[in-house]
């Protein structure tokens, strides 16, 4: 009987502590919402570099508007920016933006040789276009260090932020984004190429199946006011 | 020499059919031009359905740069077809007419006709590529505009930047024009066989044609054959279009069609001196 009861403390103890933990990621992930829901738009300039195999582009000068709650684009004056498809997760206030949502604690980790507690969210809308995120957050300076988030149809992303000046903000310096690749393939009688007779290294390996986006912010122009024609383009 | 040239280009100018390719250039430019004024973004929308599966691309595609790179991708493997009419024509139409007999019993010597005849052959040539150039790209970038270029390969997609792209052209005309001169130096070595032009003319349509087709055949078999046949090296000129260029691979095809031109005119040269001229 003694051991019974022993079992049952125990079990309500860890009920109870895993809610009151939950309740503290929560807490956490609100004052990263918090921080994050001080801008209300900002306009960014910064630097596009793509690493995807079979794209061949320089990195180039970009133009980043944000708009409250889910409006994004990045323009390259004069020229064509590519992002991935579901290229609004690149902004973090989207992915807290998703509506109701349930906070789930999932420990710890290291990011950069610093500590981040790691909390996972699940949408509780059913057609919710995010499925699972995945957040790193760094509880001294209340921002995302690192996120996964999975999409109902574009996928698994990644994004790796560092912060700098714009810290008090939650907006980060630099954004790595990187996502899983489709295969690209043109029929040669289509595209008339030179065919130089030497054979081609295969580019199948599963290391190339994965692609990367970074940004690098150079300046925000923060809570300026952004007219929506600028995302209507 | 110069006296002897003037005399050749003048027949070239006088001839209608040399402005058969101009017109048939510029018809095919201003139709393609059209066409894409039209619906060129649900054209490009289409071409790009692979690469949008996974990107959203922003910006404008559909410019001057892109027009004339479909242009030149359409129009260069047509245009040898036009360059042979005149070059194939250049000795066997002084043959057709009897005139071949009485030129070369002027006080000059055969080489020195020959030269004068295949230099006639390139200046309009170069003529028509550079007619092609303004109407193809100048045209183009006054009605579309510029914008950054993107170029889909089989197995890549390259992303030229706007200011990084004219350049290119300049350079993709100059190679194209040492490729367009192969073509009608090997015009211009048949024309010494025939007696009238529609041989060499054929004759040279068929092997671009035939080379052709088995340079844009993506079957094992043929892709051995491939670096043999002039016809790819003269699809290089896209060389020029890759970030970074290749500059061994298109140096390399520069040289395999200059070393043609020189076979082709030394044997021209070679054959009409040892030809006995009956007509």
């Amino acid at each position: 009987m003694k051991t019974i009861q022993f079992f049952i403390t125990i079990l309500t103890f860890q009920f109870i502590s895993s809610i009151c933990f939950a309740q503290g990621e929560t807490e956490l992930v609100n004052k990263v919402k918090a921080k994050l829901d001080k801008v209300n738009d900002y306009k960014a300039e910064g630097i596009m570099n793509i690493d995807v195999p079979f794209i061949k582009a320089a990195p180039s000068g970009v133009t980043i508007f944000y708009k409250k709650p889910l409006q994004f684009r990045v323009k390259k004056d004069g020229g064509i920016s590519i992002l991935p498809k579901g290229g609004v997760n690149v902004n973090l206030s989207s992915i807290l933006a998703m509506g109701k949502y349930t906070v789930v604690p999932a420990g710890e980790s290291v990011i950069g040789g610093g500590k981040v507690k790691v909390v996972k969210l699940l949408p509780e809308e059913e057609n919710s276009s995010v499925v699972l995120a995945t957040l790193y957050i760094d509880e001294v300076s209340l921002v995302i260090k690192k996120s996964i988030v999975t999409t109902r149809e574009n996928g698994t992303y990644e994004m790796e932020m560092s912060y700098g000046k714009y810290n008090n903000w939650g907006l980060p310096d630099k954004v790595v984004f990187i996502f899983n690749l489709k295969d690209y393939k043109l029929p040669k009688g289509v595209t008339f190429e030179y065919e130089s007779g030497e054979k081609k290294q295969s580019k199948t390996t599963s290391e190339n199946k994965r692609g990367k986006v970074e940004i690098i912010y150079k300046s925000y122009l923060i809570n300026k006011g952004i007219p929506d024609s600028v995302f209507k383009e | 020499m110069w006296k002897l040239l003037k005399i050749e280009l003048f027949k070239i100018f006088r001839r209608p059919r040399t402005y058969i390719a101009f017109a048939a250039i510029a018809a095919i430019i201003f139709l393609i031009q059209l066409a894409f004024y039209s619906d060129g973004e649900a054209f490009l929308q289409f071409g790009m359905q692979s690469l949008k599966e996974t990107f959203d691309i922003n910006g404008k595609i559909l410019s001057g740069y892109m027009v004339c790179f479909i242009i030149l991708q359409t129009l260069l493997i047509h245009v040898p077809l036009l360059i042979a009419l005149v070059a194939g024509d250049t000795i066997a139409g002084e043959a057709n007419m009897g005139t071949l007999r009485l030129l070369v019993t002027k006080p000059i010597s055969r080489s020195q006709f020959m030269w004068t005849k295949f230099t006639a052959t390139v200046i309009y040539t170069l003529l028509l590529l550079i007619f092609m150039a303004v109407l193809s790209l100048v045209v183009s970038i006054a009605v579309f505009g510029t914008s950054d270029l993107i170029i889909m390969k089989s197995d890549m997609v390259v992303i030229l930047d706007n200011g990084d792209i004219l350049w290119r052209y300049f350079a993709a005309f100059g190679f194209a024009a040492v490729a367009m001169i192969t073509v009608a130096s090997l015009a211009f070595l048949l024309s010494v066989f025939a007696e009238n032009s529609i041989g060499p003319i054929v004759a040279t349509m068929s092997i671009v044609i035939l080379f052709t087709i088995l340079t844009t055949m993506d079957i094992p078999l043929f892709n051995a054959l491939k670096p043999f046949l002039f016809t790819n090296h003269m699809l290089n000129w896209k060389g020029f279009f890759e970030d970074p260029v290749n500059y061994k691979e298109v140096f390399k095809s520069l040289f395999v069609l200059v070393g043609h031109i020189i076979v082709f005119v030394f044997l021209a040269i070679v054959f009409s001196k040892k030809k006995d001229i009956l007509s």
